[in-house]
């Protein structure tokens, strides 16, 4: 009788004991989560992105990714580009000559596609796309387009990428160049690439402006819909630059 | 300096070359513009978007409805094939399917991060997933660690010789979760790195594509897993720390006898886990007095072990610094400068490429080395804390009349109920536990 009280007694200190720590964890979880939901009202999905500004081709993309083929691939910024005969980017630094041949490409696969436009007053202009389902993001041609214009940049593919919490290539770029943004942005633009987005989206809209009153039709909506998103791009570049500036006082190493 | 330099001269050559060439060139610029064609539009670069995060949410809701099965197989249904089919489940899809990322594991990092970097805006997902599982676990014990946790569930697969491990280092080596919770939180407080994803063992597998370290380290913890229950669940999990200190607390837990326990001690050598508790038998007074002593002892062992910690963390300044970037950089400029080392690493000739003075980086070093003196104290403090726990717990004498999981341990596998007879007596399989239990209740069980 004396023993069985005893135990009862120990019984219900225990549940005690463990009512208070589930309503202690509860109400601890439930502020921390407040705490988490108050300090960032707009808590959507964040993606990886590197920053062509910050990139110094150093080829760690292609080989340190979990993936078998990098998701880093290489974009062409044609707004930025020379459309040049003699491109950097495309050509081995000791060509042979002028060609497709595999031997002259700066490519190690063969991703950048050379194709005729037009001729000049004696000049030849060449469009450079990229294959991207071959591009390993090694580099190479970005390397080389430095030297002139610097159109050809890095990206994270977003339908490649596995979006994993802590980015392989992030920790082994020598540059600290990749960041999670949220998910609406996307991308992370040269900043001069979102010049020239910023200039040509102003100029499509001046123009189709321009012309609809001249002919007294209609704006153009498919035009002006791109110019919007030229300009829109442009912008949402402008707030991540400003709020890069402000969130790395003296913290981050500037590497523009 | 002089990288940067050549690189100059080479453009300018370059840029020089191709004026040459061109005759559309506008002088005076740098760079070669964009011609004007006749016929041809430039085409617009167009970023690559991903997936709606429709999918994330979709994940979150996957993780709801496996949690609440896998709480039901294990409580109400005690049904270890229903918990293996889950587990199984759970695996293909969060695991294989979904890339094994972001787990709840991880997310203790997301959260930390969240708490302490302001710019970091945590994603409602990733909060879901970290607060769900806890939700559960304070209910129904580590049922999350039963059947849904991907990392747990290829462990479970694997599980098939499991041997005992001596209690001794059963209990040693599980203070080493809470040890790697403590480094976890300090290296994603500071934003340094995610040291559970970058140590994740089975993500290169579920993936089925990583580095071949990580492909190593998974294939040997599996291979571990086989002889010893689930060796990264019980001797690494940081996650399983938090949710084993909730399940110490929980409403309702799978009971191992669905009735009265028979004390047949069959069930205890049917967990991998270690994780059934036996009773305890009754103790002479004066031996009661010994124990008495033994607790106060530890209770007063628990701030001497936390100062000892805290000294000792005076020690990982240096060692625990070595992964922040600007660190690592800065004693590498400086080994450079002296001529200690050869050639350049990329980080190092990127750095030199920016023109910065060195000093402005060593300063920031310094300031990082400062940062984790103090939280190599709280660390070690930490552990201190931890091992001081272990021991006043150790020497807590509980009165137990019969043979219960251990919550903190208990992973709500359900092994162990098959071996119970309480439970062949339950499904109506035979009439009375004594048809099944005559033999092993002839001698006395201990």
């Amino acid at each position: 009788m004396d023993t069985n009280s005893f135990d009862s007694g120990k019984q219900d200190r225990r549940r005690f004991m463990a009512d208070a720590l589930r309503t202690g964890g509860v109400v601890a979880m439930a502020s921390a989560g407040g705490f988490l939901v108050g300090r960032r009202s707009e808590g959507e999905p964040m993606v990886w992105q590197l920053d062509p500004d910050r990139c110094t081709a150093c080829g760690n993309c292609a080989t340190h990714c979990v993936l078998d083929v990098s998701a880093v691939k290489c974009y062409n910024c044609f707004d930025m580009c020379g459309f040049c005969d003699v491109c950097t980017g495309y050509f081995e630094m000791n060509y042979k000559s002028l060609d497709t041949a595999a031997e002259n490409q700066a490519c190690p696969t063969g991703a950048i596609v050379r194709k005729f436009v037009e001729e000049k007053s004696g000049q030849r202009f060449y469009e450079y796309t990229i294959d991207e389902p071959i591009c390993i993001g090694c580099a190479k041609c970005v390397e080389g387009c430095a030297l002139m214009n610097g159109s050809l940049y890095l990206q994270i593919d977003h339908q490649k990428c596995l979006n994993c919490n802590e980015c392989a290539i992030a920790t082994a770029c020598p540059t600290e160049a990749f960041y999670r943004i949220p998910q609406s942005q996307s991308e992370i633009l040269k900043e001069r690439a979102a010049a020239v987005y910023q200039a040509r989206g102003s100029q499509t809209k001046r123009v189709i402006e321009r012309d609809a009153e001249q002919t007294g039709t209609e704006i153009d909506q498919v035009k002006e819909a791109e110019a919007n998103e030229l300009l829109a791009r442009a912008e949402r570049q402008r707030v991540w630059r400003a709020s890069q500036q402000k969130g790395s006082d003296s913290q981050e190493p500037s590497f523009q | 300096m002089n990288q940067s330099s050549s690189v100059y001269k080479i453009r300018i050559f370059l840029v020089l070359g191709a004026l040459c060439l061109s005759s559309s060139v506008a002088v005076g610029s740098e760079l070669i513009p964009v011609p004007e064609f006749t016929n041809h539009d430039v085409p617009i670069t167009l970023p690559s978007n991903p997936d709606s995060p429709i999918w994330e949410w979709l994940n979150v809701g996957l993780l709801v409805i496996a949690l609440s099965l896998a709480s039901y197989l294990a409580i109400v249904s005690r049904s270890r094939r229903g918990l293996f089919a889950l587990a199984v489940a759970s695996l293909l899809w969060f695991g294989f399917a979904r890339g094994g990322c972001v787990c709840a594991i991880g997310a203790v990092q997301n959260v930390t991060l969240g708490m302490f970097d302001s710019s970091y805006a945590i994603p409602w997902t990733v909060i879901a997933i970290f607060v769900l599982p806890l939700v559960y676990t304070l209910f129904f014990g580590r049922t999350f660690c039963a059947a849904v946790c991907p990392l747990g569930a290829i462990q479970e697969v694997v599980a098939v010789r499991p041997v005992r491990v001596p209690s001794w280092l059963d209990h040693s080596l599980g203070l080493v979760p809470y040890i790697y919770l403590g480094l976890a939180i300090l290296y994603a407080a500071t934003g340094t790195a995610f040291i559970i994803c970058r140590y994740d063992p089975f993500v290169a597998m579920f993936r089925m594509s990583g580095n071949v370290n990580m492909l190593i380290f998974g294939g040997s913890i599996l291979l571990l897993g086989v002889f010893i229950g689930r060796p990264y669940c019980r001797y690494l999990c940081p996650y399983g720390a938090i949710l084993g200190v909730l399940s110490k607390g929980s409403k309702w837990h799978g009971r191992i006898a669905p009735e009265t326990c028979i004390q047949c001690h069959l069930c205890e050598n049917s967990c991998p886990y270690g994780a059934i508790a036996t009773p305890t038998r009754p103790i002479h007074k004066s031996e009661r007095v010994k124990a008495r002593g033994r607790l106060a002892k530890s209770l007063l062992s628990v701030p001497v072990l936390i100062i000892c910690g805290v000294l000792v963390g005076l020690l990982l300044k240096t060692p625990l610094s070595k992964l922040d970037a600007d660190v690592r950089l800065a004693e590498r400029i400086i080994q450079e400068d002296a001529g200690e080392v050869e050639g350049m690493t990329d980080a190092s000739e990127a750095f030199r490429n920016t023109g910065q003075p060195t000093s402005a980086l060593i300063e920031r070093a310094i300031g990082q080395r400062e940062l984790f003196g103090w939280l190599g104290m709280a660390l070690g403090g930490w552990v201190g804390l931890v091992v001081g726990v272990k021991f006043v717990t150790l020497s807590i004498r509980r009165r137990r009349v019969d043979y219960e999981p251990d919550r903190a341990r208990c992973v709500s596998c359900a092994r162990c109920y098959w071996y119970c007879p309480g439970e062949h007596v339950r499904q109506g399989l035979v009439g009375d536990v004594s048809q099944l239990v005559s033999i092993e209740t002839t001698g006395d069980p201990r």
